[in-house]
């Protein structure tokens, strides 16, 4: 039977991943009453499948507000991974002790040199890192294997269990009062005088204010608000080894090691549409790399394999927009719903709420892929 | 929650194809098992219910899905750690040992570099 959801909350967020969660756990926060509207088993679920990387360095060149942004995050994450601790007993493993990206070329090496140094100069000199060349970095990572030539280092960077993430954050919400609402698939958003009338399968969902959240649902619900979010799957596969007494206690971009011992080997990219599946050839890729890294990591064994859809819009950067011609609708999307849940519970949410946007914000408008000139620049 | 291992030995269909008892050892224990089976197969039979300690917390396991996907029944075997004992067949002489929490990588040996065809 379909009718009308008989409580208005303040604010209905649609998606119940990682960005959708940290939003309504920060509305929750403000005060506010929200529902969360989650799509059931079937979804794409980019939050079940992440690296779980709280990753700075390197990231927002050629668009250096993403920069100060994820640094933002990362400086507000031990607060959030406290406030969930306290209020739900669930430690999500936060370990920033800086990260290592490993290059095996000196070509590779010139490359975050030069990527790292604009950035650095771009935020005013706020962005500390070291470039360390192959005696620097045995010292610090005694198991990097002799095909490393070097790599670069910034205190910036750590990690964190995902799952557990995400787990806390749907029962600190929830804790807040947060209605979670699983199941529900939304079709139609609809704008009308007292907000939006939100169609699920289920009922009709209204409130002053909606949130999109939805990962690759967003690029379908923000026309009809008024916003635009063309984001597209890109694909990342991950593979997880059984658990090993701790070697490695740094985060590297492609190979860490977990809170409870498992090995991680990840980053690649492909765009092959909505298709999750792995593929020998690709893993292998990532295997071999994580070994030229490790070699120790030669006879660990695998235990499982997987790959997730990144939610990925045009240029790599994130989607952060009130929609003009209907405010009160708000787009919020991003592939790093890890590294910028703190800003996302902190800084999105407070706005959300009818505070002012932060000052980073305004370059995230989804507009800017309809501009003309417009020139798309890699982000990862 | 029960402790009473509820795995048991079937019956053989007929004497005929019963399987040879081999000799393995368990945490130095010598045990004479049926042979033909798994690993986890054999020391269940012998009534072992301890085959490891998890390395997160310590607490003792054993075989759950006795089918390769749970990674429940890890052991050493012959001085290999971490292998899954339900995928092993038991062999006569096997060294077996719990496995008791992460196991340690091999030592780094640059010997082992790998990429030597530029893979």
């Amino acid at each position: 039977m379909k009718g009308n959801a008989v409580d208005s909350p303040d604010v209905l967020v649609v998606g119940g991943g990682l960005v959708g969660t940290a939003v309504a756990y920060g509305l929750a926060c403000e005060g506010l009453t929200v529902t969360v509207l989650d799509q059931g088993d079937g979804g794409f679920r980019a939050s079940r499948g992440n690296f779980g990387l709280v990753w700075v360095q390197g990231k927002g060149f050629g668009l250096s507000p993403y920069a100060r942004w994820s640094r933002s995050s990362s400086q507000l994450w031990p607060g959030l991974a406290k406030s969930l601790l306290e209020e739900t007993g669930i430690d999500v493993s936060l370990k920033q002790p800086g990260g290592f990206h490993l290059c095996f070329s000196d070509d590779e090496l010139a490359e975050r040199e030069k990527r790292l140094s604009t950035l650095q100069a771009e935020l005013g000199g706020d962005y500390p890192f070291e470039l360390l060349d192959a005696k620097e970095l045995r010292e610090r990572l005694p198991a990097v294997g002799p095909e490393v030539i070097g790599a670069s280092y910034t205190p910036m960077d750590g990690h964190v269990n995902p799952l557990k993430l995400l787990r806390a954050l749907h029962e600190a919400m929830q804790r807040r009062g947060v209605k979670l609402v699983s199941g529900e698939e939304i079709g139609r958003i609809v704008p009308d005088s007292h907000g939006f009338a939100v169609h699920g399968k289920n009922a009709v969902w209204r409130a002053p204010r909606v949130v999109l959240s939805a990962g690759l649902g967003n690029r379908a619900l923000s026309t009809q608000v008024g916003l635009h979010a063309p984001v597209a799957p890109n694909r990342g596969q991950v593979l997880v080894s059984e658990r090993v007494a701790p070697f490695l206690h740094y985060p590297t971009i492609n190979v860490r090691q977990t809170d409870e011992g498992s090995v991680q080997f990840g980053d690649s990219m492909e765009e092959v549409g909505y298709n999750d599946f792995t593929t020998t050839d690709v893993l292998a890729t990532i295997a071999r790399r994580g070994v030229r890294s490790f070699p120790m990591l030669k006879n660990v064994r695998l235990v499982r394999t997987w790959a997730a859809l990144r939610v990925y819009s045009p240029d790599g950067f994130p989607i952060y927009e009130q929609s003009l011609q209907y405010p009160g609708a708000f787009v919020v999307t991003c592939h790093s719903g890890v590294t910028l849940a703190a800003a996302h519970a902190k800084r999105v949410a407070p706005w959300v709420a009818g505070g002012a946007i932060p000052e980073e914000l305004p370059a995230f408008r989804g507009g800017r892929f309809l501009e003309p000139g417009y020139v798309p620049a890699n982000a990862h | 929650m029960t402790s009473k291992p509820l795995f048991r030995v079937l019956a053989p269909v007929a004497p005929a194809v019963a399987d040879d008892i081999v000799q393995i050892w368990f945490n130095d224990e010598p045990l004479k098992v049926p042979g033909g089976r798994s690993v986890a197969a054999a020391l269940l039979a012998a009534g072992v219910q301890r085959f490891r300690a998890t390395p997160v917390s310590g607490a003792p396991r054993a075989p759950y899905c006795m089918m390769g996907a749970c990674f429940e029944c890890l052991v050493e075997i012959d001085g290999v750690p971490s292998r899954q004992s339900c995928l092993v067949s038991v062999r006569d002489g096997m060294r077996i040992h719990s496995q008791e929490g992460a196991s340690d990588l091999p030592p780094m040996s640059y010997e082992t570099k790998e990429s030597v065809h530029g893979r």
